[in-house]
């Protein structure tokens, strides 16, 4: 005679070899796939083939710079995810709008010699009206679209983003045409080499440095905010518990204004550094970095702020260079094009060898609502 | 005049009529239980005096003025704060964070001055530190020194209580609901929390309702008890008189079977 408790316990048992059966062969081919594309890559180096250790250099740099603007923007979707619980894909039209201020006033300046004859006022005149406009973007977006659905259920201002995020891509498209616009040149010490340290093989692009430079006092100011402050207390409050937090005489609509401009200021502050790496913009900008913003914010834990910058860097590391490292060990032609590839086949290993992401807590349902 | 004064309380759940018409009334330093059966609306009784559902009908006057369908924020920020039946603490923040937290709604510097570290504003930061810890240790040295800093989830079902009771009286309210404050808690643990809230009103000079299936505590602590059963008022007065009505006993033990056909 089988007992009841025997029968399910078998049950569960049979139902956790298929499941693991699946995510076992999923992780063995993984990290097989990635060793031989490794093992290839640095066979192909050692032979003398591929890019030099010089280009590797700037590869790595040019991913940590891509993965420090990725890196501010996922801090948007994971505070908005952490308070109200959705993902906010209007965020990247947030830091688009940040970016297209920077074209449009990196322009005016340009016009006017400031760009030229005074480049650092210039630039932090840039940052700023960049900030200020996508925080303002993002305020509306709020007060506009996902205010009056706060009490309804979490898919609807999800999908409302999704309308969201279209209507301002498109909105751009109209009033700005769909043109790419090219941002005008910084001047020549900007583009030119720096020998950081003085140590002579690290040498840098000055605009790279300066773009990390800058997202990481951002982030570091970020944390401190949320951290140290009372306004990031309350905000970490209303994220633990809406209701309690109103019963202790927090006011709740405006910490959650509060935490979609925090958000928006540096998604602003990713579209002027964006607009300085790539110098173009384009109606469509926020579109993939807003999707990979999302990719870094799941990467890194979704609702934890140390988990979005840790998980931007990352994606950006993978994607610079990721391709050149695995891919072309496996002799797979033109990989230079694939980086999206790699960087949403990241996302995939990390959700299968870490569901929660790399700093992410396992919360339950209860805890979430 | 009465701190509280509640009259014709009204409000239905769908087919549910959770509060039937509640009058009620509080002095200013009474103590009064609210005591009734599971499902007489003691818990709704509170949801609507603190602004979470509002009232379908009847009015809420505190301090004379109605505060009827407020939102939550503001009647905390008027002066009631309470507890809940089921602990509902900030879990991931420190047990010190906890505290100070509640008193956001007593403090005026804003974000400009978080943002520039004014001295007004660090200043004002060090007084909600300083309160905060003063709080902490009317519960004696349980949630004081290396505590401060531990998160809330690491603490005891009892030290959870307690530190919830601090969180309420750190929003420095005129009138504290407890909400089945000894649930859960041991015999000697309620003994003490039960002397605890004589000394809330005594030393800190608060008016509390409490909620408690205790009848030890409830004994021990009220003034007036007030019994409500099916969401209305089944009777109030002295300890004494309520616990030895009829009515009471019958509302928690049922009816004898010989009167009831």
């Amino acid at each position: 005679m089988v007992s009841a408790a025997e029968t399910i316990e078998r049950v569960r048992r049979s139902r956790f070899n298929w499941v693991d059966m699946f995510l076992n062969a999923l992780r063995v081919g993984a990290v097989v796939f990635i060793a031989v594309g490794l093992i290839g890559t640095i066979i192909k180096f050692a032979g003398g083939e591929g890019p030099s250790a010089a280009a590797w250099r700037d590869l790595v740099v040019s991913g940590l710079a891509q993965g420090a603007a990725y890196g501010l923007i996922a801090l948007g979707y994971s505070m908005v995810y952490g308070v109200l619980g959705f993902i906010n894909f209007a965020h990247g039209e947030v830091f688009m709008s940040g970016a297209m201020t920077s074209f449009f006033m990196a322009s005016y300046f340009f016009d006017t010699g400031l760009w030229i004859s005074n480049f650092v006022v210039a630039l932090i005149l840039v940052i700023l009206s960049a900030t200020v406009t996508a925080t303002i973007v993002a305020v509306l977006i709020e007060r506009i679209a996902y205010r009056p659905l706060r009490n309804a259920p979490r898919l609807i201002p999800l999908i409302t983003s999704i309308g969201v995020s279209f209507f301002l891509q498109y909105s751009a498209a109209f009033l700005f045409g769909v043109a790419n616009k090219s941002v005008p040149q910084p001047p020549a010490w900007l583009l030119a080499k720096i020998d950081l340290f003085g140590l002579g093989w690290l040498k840098l692009e000055a605009t790279k440095v300066l773009v990390i430079a800058i997202a990481i006092v951002s982030m570091i100011a970020l944390y401190l905010f949320v951290e140290k402050t009372r306004t990031g207390r309350s905000m970490r409050a209303v994220a633990e518990d809406k209701e309690i937090a109103a019963l202790m005489g927090i006011n709740v609509d405006r910490t959650i204004v509060t935490t979609f401009a925090v958000g928006g200021a540096m998604a602003g502050i990713a579209g002027s550094l964006w607009a300085l790496l790539f110098r173009g913009v384009s109606f469509d900008t926020g579109f993939l970095p807003g999707i990979k913003a999302f990719t870094a914010a799941v990467l890194g834990g979704i609702g934890n702020l140390a988990g979005a910058m840790l998980g931007g860097v990352l994606l950006g590391l993978f994607e610079g260079v990721g391709p050149l490292l695995i891919l072309d060990g496996w002799g797979i032609p033109g990989v230079s094009q694939l980086k999206d590839v790699v960087a949403f086949f990241a996302l995939v290993l990390v959700l299968v060898f870490r569901p929660t992401g790399l700093l992410g807590e396992r919360l339950s349902e209860d805890e979430r609502a | 005049m009465a701190l509280l004064e509640i009259s014709g309380l009204k409000k239905g759940f769908g087919g549910i009529q959770a509060l039937g018409g509640v009058d009620f009334h509080i002095d200013e330093g009474e103590v009064v239980s609210v005591i009734g059966p599971n499902g007489a609306g003691k818990t709704s009784f509170f949801n609507v005096i603190t602004g979470m559902f509002a009232p379908d009908e009847g009015t809420i006057l505190f301090e004379g003025e109605s505060i009827g369908g407020l939102e939550p924020s503001v009647i905390t920020q008027r002066g009631i704060a309470r507890t809940f039946q089921n602990v509902r603490l900030f879990p991931n923040m420190s047990i010190l964070e906890n505290v100070m937290v509640s008193q956001h709604c007593r403090t005026k510097q804003g974000i400009y001055g978080a943002i520039f570290r004014t001295k007004a504003f660090k200043e004002e930061e060090q007084l909600i530190e300083e309160r905060a810890k003063d709080t902490l240790s009317f519960f004696g040295d349980r949630l004081v020194g290396y505590r401060y800093d531990q998160a809330a989830f690491v603490l005891s079902y009892a030290n959870r209580r307690r530190l919830e009771i601090a969180r309420a009286m750190a929003t420095q309210p005129k009138l504290l609901l407890l909400d089945e404050p000894t649930a859960g808690m041991n015999p000697r643990e309620t003994v003490e929390l039960t002397g605890l809230i004589g000394k809330l009103r005594s030393e800190k000079g608060f008016t509390i309702v409490i909620i408690e299936h205790d009848m030890k505590v409830v004994r021990d602590v009220s003034d007036r008890v007030v019994v409500l059963d099916h969401g209305v008022k089944l009777t109030e007065g002295h300890y004494d008189d309520v616990s030895t009505n009829e009515q009471v006993i019958e509302a928690y033990l049922g009816r004898p079977a010989e009167t009831e056909s």
